[in-house]
């Protein structure tokens, strides 16, 4: 359950965001994703999809995926390679001393929002039961 | 609609809800270890001893791994008072879930908490879950060659034991070989090279442990 509990995950950042910077709704959602993160991309989709409908903040957005390439590290000539096309092996000098150098991570690269109008912040701050 | 440039990783508010239980544990002057490895790298084996070890220490355990319920009988057993988190299916155990944990079990009375992590080398590795040191551990018989396949786990850990030395003459293990990929992936590391069915090694990993606490807590 690694791409759910992402979205999961994800939301939870998203809806800080929107508090912080006070959001009505986010209307598209840019992920930057590694190559070899191990998130299925489409599986991941689907996750969101299930998700967001469930969630007002989310329920218009639309998800951006894009792919930043894995790189590996050879420790054995000091080289960098394309980790998908090589593998664990450096094609230069054959070494197995081998390491990711970049390709693992996912990242919120940027978010597209619609603020809350002075209507919706009043009604926010009245039920929070805060002084303006 | 408006851009926003996040720039933020996706477990960023896991990350704020981690640092948070960090600083509530150092306050209580409760130390809380997050335990990682493989399924059967020897998690429990390791705790059930050094609970023995340590008598003076009141040591409890969260259990998270797939076999939670074995594991807290023999926590129990070995003297140290145990409970059974909810991962609720994840492959991970995360801040808030670690929280919830934690308040089930109690920690007015207690100096140090292990938290037997799911077993699993890859996602663990990047969830915060509010542990003041995260422990890994690496069995001889998975590999020295680890390392090379799991570098987030060994950039992120405190310490690094290597376990189960007893089979040391069974595999092609090569211990130095395995601390000095470790170390170029985390020039800080702690390596324990241990047997928790011998016992050999398992000072210096106590010791390191009670170092670690005192530095941490001032205590
Ligand atoms: N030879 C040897 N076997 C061990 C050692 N520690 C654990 N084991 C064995 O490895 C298996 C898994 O151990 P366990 O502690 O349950 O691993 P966990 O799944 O990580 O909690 C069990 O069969 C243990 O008896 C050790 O130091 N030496
Ligand atoms: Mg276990
Ligand atoms: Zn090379």
């Amino acid at each position: 359950m690694h791409e759910m509990g992402i979205v999961l995950h994800l939301a939870k950042t998203l809806d800080e965001t929107a508090a912080e910077e006070h959001l009505a709704k986010i209307g598209s959602v840019t992920l930057q994703v590694g190559e070899v993160s191990g998130i299925l991309t489409d599986y991941f989709q689907e996750c969101w999809d299930y998700f967001k409908v469930r969630h007002p903040l989310l329920k218009e957005s639309k998800l951006i995926l894009e792919t930043i390439p894995a790189v590996t590290w050879c420790d054995s000539c000091k080289r960098t390679y394309e980790t998908v096309k090589y593998g664990r092996e450096c094609p230069y000098c054959h070494s197995g001393e081998t390491w990711l150098l970049r390709g693992n991570e996912c990242i919120i690269k940027q978010i597209e929002a619609e603020e809350a109008s002075e209507d919706e912040l009043k009604t926010d701050e009245e039920a929070t039961g805060e002084q303006p | 609609m408006k851009v926003i440039q996040l720039k933020e990783t996706v477990t960023a508010s896991n990350d704020r809800d981690a640092e948070t239980l960090r600083e509530e544990l150092t306050m209580r002057g409760v130390l809380l270890v997050n335990l990682m490895s493989a399924p059967g790298s020897g998690k429990t084996s390791l705790l059930t001893k050094t609970v023995q070890d340590m008598p003076d220490l009141r040591i409890a355990v969260l259990e998270a791994d797939l076999d939670a319920q074995v594991d807290a009988e023999a926590m129990e057993a070995a003297g140290a008072r145990s409970i059974q988190a909810h991962t609720d299916g994840m492959c991970h155990m995360d801040a808030g879930m670690t929280r919830a944990g934690l308040e089930a079990l109690g920690t007015e009375h207690t100096d140090l908490v292990f938290l037997e992590n799911v077993g699993n080398l890859i996602c663990p590795a990047e969830y915060d879950t509010g542990a003041q040191l995260r422990v890994m551990i690496l069995s001889v018989p998975e590999g020295d060659d680890k390392p090379l396949k799991y570098p987030l786990m060994f950039r992120n850990s405190d310490a690094l034991i290597i376990s189960k030395t007893d089979a040391l003459p069974w595999f092609d293990f090569d211990l130095a070989r395995c601390a000095e990929r470790a170390y170029k992936l985390n020039p800080t590391i702690a390596v324990f090279p241990l047997s928790a069915k011998t016992g050999e090694g398992m000072e210096a990993w106590e010791a390191w442990l009670r170092q670690q606490r005192k530095e941490i807590l001032h205590a």
